[in-house]
């Protein structure tokens, strides 16, 4: 039996700790990980769990991150509850295996801090790795402060298992930014995380010898595109799971999470759109200038990166006059995910507000609060102007001369 | 040999040939269960005992597949067991350590057995698949001679 961790009502922890803490709360069954560079201290401190007793589970140390994956990938498929931590190169290294864990329906969880893709090496935090895992098939939760961190794992796990889903989720937070700042974070009891999230539920586990099971069956053309288009259907049927975890969350803690977060949007006319730790840039921001200079901003962040939130996103921005879409990964000759995405929802209302996109943030630059209130501004004048001033998509935080691509063909 | 090798739902479709239902109807994860019902003690029953399942590959046959075939000489094995050991797609059947013939519905004609076969001469050779066995085994070769 596990020994019980005596949490104060506040602890003052990073989002790697925090993250650290929920899933030995959780108490998995099997972590196969390979540390790396901004997530390394979830496993060491989970491993430290471990050693101290505070964990019933195994510790599998592998060889590298594709063997992490693949090692949570069969203890899922046995019938534990798995999870693992990584970022960046070992996310990347993973990419096979996600894709392998979300096709067979195993509900791992994987806490991603999130950091720059080489090359250049960099470990930083930006949203490349975040962004290659957006059609591996998992359910992608964003974290924007330690406390997120904390509450997403331990919703995570209610979220995959649950058996009108049972798909791998992802939990995101930023290199550093969020993973490295502590923070006050008020955590649940061992004994409540654990009656939140609920005894581990199996389904079709191979150690079940009355009835074998073969996982990862190859099919052509004749079945594949039926098993994944089932796939698909459960990730977008996940959006109602995901709302009624987020409930019962709200009912434990009181703290409410939707899967479109919107800040000062009531009367909003310009609205930014961000993810991670740059969306509280934006609300200080936002906040600033609604008090100082009276500019209506507000902002607006998918919670849930995926399934991505199409009608939320429509809702929420429907009334606005201007939307920036801030991308903080190197879109590699395209305009930003989250602009296609955003710009994809917002054709379909009667409105369609002008949405123009920033690149920003890359390898960990910094986004600071004026940076954030000068893209407001400009998004104002766009609004005021009744077209895009500028061009289309910019960089924001670059050195050099202006860098930006296409005007618009609407004036 | 029939009675052994020749049982009910051995090989008795063709890969591909199974009814093509909807996504709604396909198994969760991609996943195939071996067997229908409690297979807790399947490892102590016989194949041709085991409640395989629709989908499990001992139902359906590759024969079509191979374009040689090995041919099987009972006259001269010894019983050693060799290409039971080798074989790679479990296709010699033997029982109670007696050598009693090949699963033409699953073999792929690699022709291992062959090569693993000490006797002299080998008691399986490769033959085409539409040569008869029964004259496949009239033209055996006699026994090769020692320098």
């Amino acid at each position: 039996m596990a020994e019980r961790y005596d949490l104060q009502e506040i602890e003052v922890w990073d989002g790697n700790y925090a993250a650290a803490h929920a899933l030995r709360q959780a108490q998995v069954d099997v972590v196969a990980a390979y540390p790396i560079t901004p997530s390394t201290p979830i496993v060491e401190n989970y491993g430290q769990f471990v050693a101290d007793g505070y964990v019933d589970g195994e510790f599998v140390m592998v060889e590298s991150e594709h063997a992490a994956m693949s090692g949570c990938v069969g203890a899922a498929a046995a019938g534990g509850r798995v999870a693992t931590a990584t970022s960046s190169q070992g996310f990347a290294l993973m990419a096979e295996v996600l894709y392998q864990a979300s096709g067979m329906r195993l509900p791992i969880v994987l806490t991603v801090v999130n950091r720059a893709l080489a090359s250049p090496l960099n470990v930083r935090g930006d949203h490349s790795d975040m962004y290659l895992g957006r059609d591996s098939g998992w359910i992608q939760l964003d974290a924007f402060n330690a406390q997120e961190a904390y509450d997403m794992t331990l919703c995570a796990f209610k979220i995959g298992e649950d058996m009108r889903v049972r798909l791998p989720v992802m939990i995101h937070q930023d290199g550093f930014i969020t993973s490295h700042t502590a923070q006050n974070t008020n955590p649940l009891q061992d004994e409540d995380a654990y009656a939140f999230i609920g005894e581990y539920e199996t389904y079709q586990e191979m150690l079940d010898f009355s009835k074998p099971v073969t996982y990862g069956a190859q099919t052509e053309e004749d079945w594949h595109f039926e098993h994944k288009a089932k796939q698909h259907k459960a990730l977008m049927d996940s959006r109602d799971v995901i709302n009624e975890v987020f409930d019962a969350f709200e009912k434990k803690t009181g703290r409410k999470y939707k899967r479109v977060e919107s800040y000062m949007m009531e009367d909003a006319e310009v609205a930014i759109v961000a993810l991670g730790a740059t969306v509280e840039t934006c609300r200080l921001a936002a906040q600033q200038l609604r008090a100082d200079e009276g500019l209506k901003v507000g902002v607006v962040a998918p919670r849930c990166f995926r399934p991505f939130p199409f009608d939320n996103i429509r809702e929420a921005l429907k009334d606005v006059k201007t939307v920036c879409c801030m991308d903080r990964s190197s879109p590699g000759g395209a305009m930003g995910a989250l602009f296609n995405e955003v710009s994809a929802a917002l054709y379909s209302t009667k409105n369609r507000p002008l949405v123009t996109n920033y690149i920003y943030g890359l390898g960990g630059r910094d986004f600071a609060v004026e940076e954030a209130k000068r893209i407001m501004r400009e998004q104002k004048a766009h609004a005021d102007a009744g077209y895009i001033t500028t061009q289309i998509q910019q960089f924001s935080g670059l050195r050099g001369p202006k860098l930006g691509f296409f005007e618009t063909n609407r004036r | 040999m029939k009675g052994v090798c020749a049982t009910e739902n051995r090989g008795t479709k063709e890969i591909g040939s199974e009814e093509l239902v909807g996504w709604d109807a396909v198994t969760q994860g991609v996943v195939i269960h071996s067997f229908e019902g409690d297979a807790a003690n399947i490892a102590s029953l016989k194949q041709e005992e085991r409640c395989y399942s629709e989908f499990s590959s001992y139902t359906a046959t590759v024969a079509s597949w191979r374009v040689v075939k090995p041919v099987y000489n009972r006259d001269i094995c010894i019983d050693c067991q060799n290409c039971w050991v080798w074989c790679p797609d479990t296709s010699i059947i033997s029982r109670d350590k007696q050598m009693l013939g090949i699963d033409y519905d699953h073999c792929k004609g690699c022709s291992v057995c062959v090569e693993v076969c000490p006797t002299n001469p080998k008691s399986l050779l490769m033959f085409a698949e539409h040569d008869e066995i029964e004259k496949a085994l009239e033209s055996w070769p006699q026994k090769e001679k020692k320098d």
